[in-house]
């Protein structure tokens, strides 16, 4: 079977989870729901159709694999959006077409990825700017603390999204001229491999960034991502895991400065410690203890979509951001344990794709860019599911393709088309590994 | 650069393992407390979409019923108000649970433990709960109270059959709608009392069981025998010769029953009491939290083991010593020798009704012991009927029907004149037990007695 035949097969699952679950939702509130809501499968449905017939003819030997896992995550946020908010189920909807299209637009305007490698320091300037957009005064926004948000008229959106993507794009070109001089120039002092500091300059910059990143959004979370990007790009390119070690210890001790001095981090890092601490259960640490309350109450199979108790019967939230930030929570208490392990493998299947694509890929540019996305994808899902399960401290960033969020949708929407670029040509026919027969 | 990629995937895999590991900690093995956790809200909103069952009386009178709340939630309401509120309990956001709504918490908010249940678990927690139709009766529960009136006390009455329990009163009472103001101390279960005389029944039991003694032995009245090393009086100070083990209980000879306890020994005595359910949590349909168990207790308020050297059991077998005994655990006593020696588990439950009016459960009579003989009992309730008849439980009497008993006046404060007032009986329907705590003046005969006569007669006695 063709692997495009193979993709419009793996849809089938993604369709039926989406009816299933817009059913089971009805079913709970059929008197305050209209049944227009069955309609909206439909409409998805034709969407995720018409993404499928796109690929078909720009990317015909794409990974087959990667866009109905996507649509199954899509699918399953819509969903219980769509159970948390009919208002905001419609508007993730309009995102998820606005979504497919800059998906299309970024397949036909890239369809040869070497544009990137040129404009690599622009995109890096880019993607710096993006990050610090939310700090400048008068469009930047602050949301619990930390400054993820930018807001021009009544437009908001996270630049920080693009910026994980713009960032990744410059190691992956950056990466690809330096690393034989970074593994080669570099001398062991004291068993320990230190790469000439000429090449490291630039990447001393990343970690400077990531560091004024903690100051200046004042995330762990969302530093952590890039960080954990940067180190991972920086392995696979040298195959050195010294400098791995070193990166991670700088990152330690730099998060350690900064969790006991900037006090916004230092108080995340005190409430994930002990969450039920009366001082705070009620106030900064209710979110955390809310999110562990309401998983509680999943147990195995989850108290059933729609039946979790979102809101107090006075109306104080039981769930707070249950759109955004604590969806996982939701999930967990709605579907159990059972179908947040779903939804975990889910993830863990489209980040093995990805893996998979850039060990497929014959040039190194295309090997440390799908590396590269794939891993800060994973890092993203860690660190959000992590926070939430006070795993790590909790951050806000969002669930990629399930939170509610137009930059979101947006931003991984061009980081599933840029994998799927990479994986095209990977898999060309012809190509070098089309000839070991390998699909 | 594949090798490296191989890594990154597995150490993707290593987090993403994390992730489901800590996912499942919360819900499952860590669920429980978090649910316990008192910050935890969700429980308590979830059980205010339950609609509870509804408890009654054995007559069928409303003890606790449902008031709809807003947003389909209920609270729940107390038509039979202070009369009930010790048995029955409440169930309160912020006082949490106590007494029957607390014990059949399950049955009441629609948990069954059956194959059956656990099914319709899987398809959605029930939101309407099953009734309880409890024992307990009305007439005698307002006959209690207007006996004790607004001193300290307790009344229990229990059939004599069944241990089904018929009255369970205790002053102070409250306002079970008004959780936040209660006093929910229950004398009747908590409540811990020298015993006085009543206790002689409990040493006239391992007496005559023992084998050692019958009604008709002759034993000594003398007044001041020593015991323990210290001279012991009679009430009154009154010497009553030679007499037999009858007339002895009859006119609650003291220096009789202490010597009889010193013949037995400790751990006889200790037998006995074991098997009337001392020294153990009364083993009642109520939470363990809102009942003692009786026995002698040690200077810190711990239970003493009843053959510690600190007993003296000559004073115990009389009711005085270190021995602290509840109006439930008295009313026990009454009922195993109404009974013909078995002593029964008391009942506050008789049936648990769906809300279909199908019986789902009807818990039955549970024996608990055999404490005596048949012979044993029906010799000691001859001579507990000889105390009602003309000994110091004469207030008692019923018309038509007769009544055994036993009183008791435990001295608190001798300078004072203060005493804690007993008196235990039984027909042969229903046990009593009657408590009135630190009286200024006053006997177990002439105060508690017609107390626990006025219940008796409010029983159909």
């Amino acid at each position: 079977m063709s692997a495009r035949n193979r993709e419009l097969m793996a849809l089938v699952p993604a369709s039926l989870l989406l009816t299933a679950g817009f059913a089971a939702i009805f079913i709970q509130e059929s008197e305050v729901l209209s049944d227009i809501s069955l309609t909206y499968g439909a409409w998805f449905l034709g969407l995720c159709f018409a993404g499928h017939l796109f690929l078909r003819f720009t990317l015909p030997h794409a990974d087959p694999y990667m866009f109905p896992l996507v649509a199954v995550l899509a699918c399953f946020g819509l969903v219980v959006i769509y159970r948390i908010d009919e208002d905001l189920a419609r508007q993730q909807a309009t995102w998820f077409v606005a979504g497919l299209l800059l998906f299309a637009l970024t397949i036909l305007l890239l369809r040869d990825l070497r544009v990137l490698e040129r404009y690599r320091y622009t995109i890096a300037l880019a993607g710096l700017v993006l990050l610090f957009l939310p700090r400048v005064p008068g469009i930047g926004q602050q949301v619990n603390g930390a400054y993820l948000g930018v807001g021009i008229g009544p437009i908001s959106f996270q630049p920080a999204e693009f910026g994980k993507i713009a960032i990744i794009v410059f190691l992956a070109a950056y990466l690809r001229d330096t690393r034989q001089v970074l593994v080669q120039g570099s001398r062991r002092v004291l068993f320990v491999t230190i790469p000439p500091l000429k090449h490291f300059g630039p990447l001393l910059v990343v970690w400077g960034a990531a560091m004024l990143m903690l100051v200046f959004i004042r995330d762990l979370g969302s530093s952590l991502m890039y960080f954990g990007g940067f180190l991972a790009l920086l392995y696979v390119a040298t195959n050195r895991l010294s400098f791995v070690t070193i990166g991670m210890a700088m990152f330690a001790v730099g998060a350690w400065f900064f969790a006991s001095t900037v006090s916004h981090v230092e108080e995340r890092v005190r409430i994930w410690r002990d969450p039920f601490d009366p001082a705070w259960v009620e106030r900064e640490g209710y979110q955390i203890a809310q999110s562990l309350f309401a998983q509680a109450d999943g147990g195995l199979f989850g108290t059933g979509l729609g039946a979790s108790l979102l809101r107090s019967p006075d109306g104080t939230s039981l769930i707070p951001a249950p759109h955004t930030d604590l969806i996982y929570a939701v999930i967990t208490s709605e579907l159990g344990l059972v179908g947040a392990c779903g939804l975990i493998l889910v993830y863990m299947l489209l980040v093995e794709r990805g893996f998979r694509t850039a060990m497929l890929a014959s040039d190194s540019f295309s090997k440390l860019l799908a590396a590269g996305l794939s891993a800060v994808f994973a890092l993203q899902v860690f660190v959000i599911v992590g926070g939430v399960t006070k795993v790590i401290p909790l951050t806000g960033v969002t669930l990629p393709f399930v939170s509610y969020g137009g930059s979101s949708i947006l931003a991984n929407f061009v980081l599933l088309a840029l994998l799927l670029l990479v994986s095209d040509r990977a898999r060309r026919p012809g190509g070098a590994i089309g000839r070991r027969g390998l699909r | 650069m594949n090798a490296p990629i191989a890594r990154l995937f597995a150490l993707v895999l290593v987090l993403f393992g994390a992730l489901a590991f800590a996912s499942s900690w919360w819900t499952v093995f860590g669920a429980e407390d978090l649910r316990d956790n008192p910050n935890n809200r969700r429980v308590l909103f979830e059980e205010q979409r339950i609609k509870r069952g509804i408890i009654r009386a054995a007559d069928g009178q409303v003890l606790a019923a449902n008031r709809a709340l807003s947003g389909e939630r209920y609270e729940r309401r107390y038509p039979a108000g202070e009369l009930f509120s010790h048995p029955v309990g409440f169930t309160s956001l912020d006082r949490g649970r106590i007494g029957i709504e607390d014990f059949y918490n399950d049955p009441l908010t629609g948990r069954r433990s059956d194959p059956i249940g656990a099914l319709e678990r899987l398809l959605g927690p029930r939101d309407v709960g099953d009734d309880l139709r409890t024992t307990l009766s009305p007439e005698a529960q307002e006959a209690a109270y207007d006996g004790i009136g607004d001193r300290p006390g307790a009344v229990v009455a229990l059939d004599v059959e069944t241990g089904a329990v018929r009255a369970l009163a205790a002053t102070p009472t409250y306002d079970p709608s008004d959780p936040a103001n209660a006093e929910t101390f229950n004398r009747a279960t908590q409540g811990r009392f020298p015993p006085g005389s009543t206790f002689k029944t409990v040493t006239a039991t391992a007496a005559l069981d023992s084998g050692r003694y019958e009604p008709g032995s002759q034993v000594s009245g003398e007044n001041g025998k020593v015991i323990s090393g210290t001279p012991l009086n009679n009430f009154g100070d009154e010497d009553f010769g030679q007499i037999d083990l009858t007339t002895a209980l009859t006119n609650s000879v003291n220096t009789v029953w202490a010597e009889v306890a010193e013949e037995l020994g400790k751990d006889t005595m200790a037998e006995y009491m074991r098997k009337f359910g001392f020294y153990d949590d009364p083993p009642m349909d109520y939470p363990d939290e809102q009942m003692v168990p009786s026995g002698e207790y040690g200077p810190r308020g711990r239970l003493l083991s009843p053959t510690s050297g600190q007993i003296d059991v000559g004073r115990m077998a009389i009711g005085q010593d270190k021995l602290l005994v509840t109006p439930l655990q008295m009313a026990t006593v009454a009922q195993t020798i109404a009974n013909g020696g078995v002593r029964m588990e008391p009942r506050l439950v008789e049936k648990i009704v769906d809300p279909d009016g199908r019986t789902i459960d009807e818990p039955l009579p549970e024996e608990a012991e055999r404490v005596m003989s048949g012979e044993s009992a029906a010799a000691l309730g001859d001579m507990m009927r000889n105390v009602v008849r003309e000994g110091t439980g004469t207030a008692a009497a019923l018309e038509g029907v007769e009544v055994a008993g036993k009183t008791g006046t435990a001295e608190i404060d001798i300078d004072a004149g203060i005493n804690t007032l007993w008196f235990i009986g039984f027909t042969d329907r229903v046990a009593v037990a009657a408590v009135v705590e630190r009286q200024q003046g006053g006997f177990g005969g002439t105060v508690a007695a017609p107390i626990a006569k006025a219940v008796l007669e409010a029983l159909g006695e």
